[in-house]
């Protein structure tokens, strides 16, 4: 059984790439190999031989680790992360890494140096990003679940953009250790699919405190698909109003009010809730993100691994050759921009004063989680924009992410939910964010939604 | 504020990144742009916030992260350097540095 769905998937992969560049190694294989010992083993995981795929940031022994970028060459990290330890140990069979932004720095998986993603709904479209080839790669069936990166909201938006289930964990619930850093205090792992169950299962699985990363935390992990009830009733659904006004495609208003009709209908009670800050995300993220992301990125320098310049004289000269050769356009303007933000003279204006916003809007959460369980908001302003269109505008790219980035920086967690398709036929998304640790609240409203309106369309490049 | 060249030039030194001369042109206004979209957080009285520690969750910081001080298997010199660009003799080779 195991060995039958791991092969739909590697031949489903293999035959849907040339359209959609959705993955950049498919590991046929390594792949068929462990399904085939799982098999045999009869190996009673609770993930036994279910297929994968795992974001190319994400370090999986074996396989290639390009994070979308020139510079890591072809670097191939001698160790897994943590998550991929935990989902191995399940049983889980990992059939390849998909493609993303460079080193998960962009809303649309242009930035990557492998050529964007196509969405599955329309290949003229982006499939969002940065975890673009996960989403893509779910959306059209080629894997049930598949791993991703948000900094900013890379896993939300791109599963809104192609119509699947996307899952952002709370900041320390699941292991950073063998994801390859962008912004620490920001980056979480997280979860696709195509079923809240799938996301449950998952998330029980990876989460956890690790003994590799101090920042996760020792919250006990309890089981999520207890979560899936089905009922709904009484819960406290927030409804931030002023976040539905200006900059928000109509179709993607109405789709997500009706979301909200819904769920008042299977007998939650809405309240008017109040993110006064949330206006400043942007502003915020732009300048701790960036920042984060100068001093990580500086460990890319030609010594250790991956690609180095070459006929460069001196260190110095190497150093800047490699990372000039090695790095993509937008990736250089976040490193230009972070190191800006900490120069002497700028840290206090830009980086001293994003710190405190991001109190303020950290505040925001906790106040209005005081009156409701979850927040409901769009995952993403629009619907699929076409490939080129806002390439050559960093700032009109960087608005893709003002529903999702607020959770990065409060540390809460988000997930995004498909609820229709647009005119066009382009999927929409909504948003549930909420307190520290409510995962299962949040699985079981994203999972009594689906029950209510599941969402059975599917992309005209599709593996069935 | 308006960014020019020997702005990003400075940064650029800073960052151990060498640009071309298209890219001196178009990040320094791209640059201006968002530097001055960010100042909009200068409307905000932030007087007597304490900036945030990184999204940390009281949970979190709860957490104890001390362990005992055993010995755990690491890659080892033929593993980490295996992936280097010019290993030798046990070390990672680079250009001189003088």
């Amino acid at each position: 059984m195991s060995l039958q769905t791991v092969e739909f998937s590697l031949a489903a992969a293999e035959k849907l790439n040339e359209t959609l560049n959705a993955f950049l190694e498919i590991d046929r294989e390594g792949a068929s190999q462990r399904a085939a010992e799982i098999e045999k083993s009869g190996n009673a995981g609770q993930l036994a031989g279910i297929p994968i795929a795992v974001k190319d940031n994400i370090c999986v022994r074996g396989l290639q680790a390009s994070c979308g970028s020139k510079i890591l060459g072809d670097y191939h990290p001698p160790y897994n992360a943590t998550v991929i330890e935990r989902l191995t140990n399940a049983g889980a069979v990992v059939i390849g890494k998909t493609n993303c932004d460079e080193f998960a720095m962009g809303s649309s998986n242009e930035n990557s140096a492998f050529g964007p993603v196509r969405n599955p709904w329309d290949t003229t479209r982006v499939s969002g990003g940065s975890s673009g080839g996960s989403a893509a790669a779910v959306a059209a069936g080629i894997v049930p679940v598949a791993l991703g990166s948000d900094t900013g909201g890379s896993v939300r938006q791109p599963a809104s953009l192609c119509g699947v289930i996307g899952l952002k964990p709370t900041y320390g619930r699941t292991s950073r250790y063998g994801l390859v850093a962008f912004a620490s205090s920001l980056d979480q792992i997280g979860i696709l699919a195509r079923e809240a169950e799938d996301v449950a299962r998952f998330l029980g699985v990876i989460a956890g405190r690790d003994r590799f990363d101090s920042t996760t935390a020792g919250v006990p992990v309890p089981d999520y698909t207890a979560a899936l009830t089905g009922d709904i009733k009484g819960a406290r659904l927030g409804f931030p109003r002023a976040l539905f006004g200006k900059g928000l495609d109509d179709e993607v208003r109405r789709s997500v009010e009706s979301v909200v009709d819904v769920y008042r209908e299977l007998g939650a009670e809405i309240v008017d809730v109040a993110l006064p800050h949330a206006g400043y995300a942007i502003a915020v993220y732009y300048v701790i993100a960036t920042a984060e992301a100068s001093s990580n990125l500086a460990r890319f320098d030609g010594v250790r691994y991956g690609f180095r310049a070459e006929d460069a004289r001196e260190l110095r000269q190497m150093y800047q050759k490699t990372r000039a050769e090695g790095f993509g356009p937008e990736v250089k303007r976040r490193i230009m921009l972070g190191t800006y933000v900490l120069s002497a003279g700028y840290y206090d204006a830009y980086y001293r004063k994003a710190q405190q916003v991001r109190t303020l809007i950290k505040n925001d959460f906790l106040k209005a989680f005081e009156s409701c369980d979850a927040i409901v908001t769009p995952t993403s302003p629009t619907p699929a924009f076409g490939i080129g269109e806002k390439v050559d505008d960093p700032l009109a790219m960087y608005l893709n992410d003002i529903y999702t980035v607020t959770a990065n920086l409060a540390g809460v967690p988000g997930i995004s939910m498909p609820c229709g398709l647009s005119s066009e036929r382009l999927p929409i998304g909504f948003q549930l964010l909420g307190p520290y640790w409510s995962e299962p609240a949040l699985l079981r409203l994203a999972h009594g939604y689906e029950q209510a309106r599941p969402f059975t369309e599917r992309p005209p490049v599709s593996a069935s | 504020m308006p960014i020019d060249q020997s702005d990003i030039e400075k940064v650029a030194h800073l960052a151990h990144l060498e640009l071309g001369e298209a890219e001196l042109k178009t990040f320094g206004p791209q640059m201006a742009q968002i530097v001055n979209y960010v100042e909009q957080l200068n409307e905000l009285d932030t007087a007597g916030v304490e900036p945030a520690l990184g999204g940390l969750t009281p949970e979190c910081e709860r957490t104890d992260s001390s362990r005992n001080d055993e010995l755990i298997s690491s890659l080892g010199q033929q593993i980490a350097l295996a992936e280097a660009p010019d290993p030798a003799g046990g070390h990672f080779r680079v250009p001189k540095v003088l």
